[in-house]
């Protein structure tokens, strides 16, 4: 793990739903970070409906989110990293069934001012969305690697 | 969502809900009587103290227990956060971007932010209720059967009620603005179902009545609420036995019946709301529903200000709960309406059998029979203007797909 350097205060949001399968990836991210991050960095898990997103990210200089994607087709664990200064989502659906998602919570982040000073997004593709718990092995194996994505950003 | 126009009639309107079961109610036996608060909180994100305080009331009434006092306005109290949180929810993301003409919330923060701040400042109050009391926004950890496994300081509660206090004004200013809307004009003609609690509204306790005159206890519930299932949709519909409009058995629950049952139970604030409003002893139609969520909302806020003013720490964050061979009934009143829970317990507190009554699909026949008549008066609409049509008379009734309307596959059949 990439040791803490320089201290900052951001937020890192874990999106996802713990009985969705690789859903969970964001929550398991937060759940590695849990005592490893640098002071002045809470660390939240969300459902990611967008008055609690925006909620938890406002004010910060820095917000971290960890997400499980959809990839068409997709490579279950392939992650993704992106500087979110342009609302700019790709196409389809949230996978949860109340429909609102991460990009609503950008938009009306925007319309109403309350985004952070930079959002970081880190995806992982899932292989498997369906109920229960656990994640597919392709997606357990990058956790840590995803972890220390975080990290890196925390102190880069 | 299926519509048959045969020769310039509607012919057949079917809400398909695709989601598959979830099999809470099987996958409940065989646990301890300890644990439906927990498991049933997942059934919902947007209103998991419902499902939680119906399962405590039916687990408790099996045991013999009773919560009292302190306890009692704690339970209250918390199921006000989430009726704040949910009907803020409601209101101004789902709901009132129909009446303004945007596609949604982020369309119409653009153009009306103070509004929709406004609209947050209410949703964060009921979750800071949440949040205190139940341990987080989100599936409450703080819940157990017999009460919970920590009870706050009166100080503690301090800031949740300044929080309340600024919240206050926002709610009733809510009521006015949307009661200044246009409403189609637009009845529901169904019998209506909610819990009545003697001197106030109800919302986490209460035995349940109908419009046409029935009153009946929890226990009874499943004498008069028969779930069914229908060939074309994963959702069970249920009939309110022998007792619907005009023979029919259809029945609405949710804010139309709440109020229209209820309103002379309102606290003061919330009941001037409503009749500056314009709402009168009832209400019937389901476009107005988002005014009675607002109504609902200064209530919940006068409630919730009203129970931390008189609370005073209980001895114990919980009563003791010792289980029996027995079978316990719980109701509440869900932001969506009437939630039932019934569960069967052994000697030991093993879960025998368990039943979960939604306020959705008490609501499907309703949804669908409404749906059928406010096509049949838009049938010169091209399918893109009635799908939108019916995608914001579907959220009239904030069923759980509420949300998910905005995607609502419509297919219209022109014969």
């Amino acid at each position: 793990m990439t040791k803490p350097l320089a201290p900052r205060r951001a937020v890192v949001i874990g999106v996802g739903n713990e009985f969705r399968r690789d859903d969970a990836a964001g929550p398991a991210v937060v759940a590695v970070l849990a005592g490893q991050v640098p002071a002045g960095v809470t660390l939240a898990v969300s459902d990611g409906e967008p008055t609690r997103m925006i909620e938890a990210w406002a004010g910060a200089p820095l917000a971290i989110v960890v997400d499980a994607i959809r990839g068409e087709p997709a490579v279950p664990g392939r992650l993704h990293r992106m500087v979110l200064d342009h609302p700019a989502m790709g196409p389809g659906g949230p996978v949860s069934s109340h429909g609102l998602g991460l990009g609503d919570a950008i938009g009306l982040g925007r319309a109403l001012d309350r985004m952070p000073g930079r959002l970081i997004v880190h995806a992982v593709e899932a292989g498997d969305l369906s109920q229960g718990a656990g994640l597919t092995p392709a997606v357990a194996g990058v956790i840590d690697t995803l972890a220390a994505a975080v990290l890196h950003d925390l102190c880069s | 969502m299926y519509v048959l126009v045969s020769d310039g009639r509607v012919a057949e309107v079917r809400l398909d809900i695709y989601e598959p079961p979830r099999f809470f109610e099987a996958f409940l036996r065989g646990r301890s009587f300890t644990e439906p608060p927990d498991i049933t909180a997942r059934v919902c994100g947007i209103c998991p103290v419902a499902y939680q305080t119906s399962a405590c009331q039916a687990i408790e009434d099996a045991c013999g227990a009773e919560l009292d006092g302190p306890l009692a306005d704690l339970r209250r109290l918390l199921y006000c956060g989430e009726w704040i949180g949910s009907h803020a929810l409601h209101v101004y993301m789902l709901h009132a971007p129909d009446f303004l003409g945007y596609p949604g919330a982020v369309e119409m923060a653009a153009e009306h932010r103070e509004v929709v701040e406004r609209g947050l400042a209410l949703r964060s109050a009921g979750n800071a209720i949440m949040e205190l009391l139940g341990g987080r926004s989100i599936h409450p950890v703080n819940v157990r059967v017999g009460g919970f496994y920590r009870a706050p300081s009166p100080a503690e509660l301090a800031p949740l009620a300044r929080q309340l206090r600024g919240a206050l004004p926002l709610a009733i200013d809510t009521v006015r603005w949307v009661g200044g809307f246009d409403f189609p004009d637009f009845t529901c003609p169904h019998e209506l179902l909610a819990l009545a609690d003697p001197g106030r509204y109800p919302i986490e306790r209460g035995t349940l009545a109908t419009s046409g005159g029935l009153a009946f206890a929890a226990a009874e519930f499943e004498q008069h609420v028969n779930e069914e299932q229908v060939p074309h949709s994963t959702a069970l519909h249920a009939r309110l036995t022998g007792n619907g409009a005009d023979g029919n058995d259809r029945y609405l629950t949710g804010p139309l019946a709440r109020y229209t049952l209820n309103s002379g139970s309102l606290p003061p604030l919330a009941a001037q709301a409503a009749a500056e409003a314009g709402l009168g002893a009832d209400c019937r139609n389901p476009f107005r529903s988002i005014v009675v969520r607002a109504v609902e909302i200064v209530c919940a806020i006068e409630e919730a200000l009203r129970l931390i003013e008189g609370y005073r720490r209980p001895a114990q964050p919980a009563v003791a709960v010792t289980a029996r061979a027995a079978t316990g009934y719980g109701v509440s009143e869900a932001p969506r309406g009437v939630l039932y829970h019934r569960y069967e317990i052994d000697a030991d507190g093993t879960i025998a059998s368990a039943r979960i009554v939604p306020p959705t699909s008490q609501n499907q026949r309703a949804i669908e029979n409404d749906l059928r008549r406010f096509v049949a008066d838009r049938l010169d609409f091209d399918d893109e203007r009635l799908t939108h049509a019916c995608e914001q008379a579907i959220r009239n009734y904030d069923p759980c797909i509420s949300c998910a309307t905005h995607f609502l596959d419509m297919r219209i059949d022109r014969r």
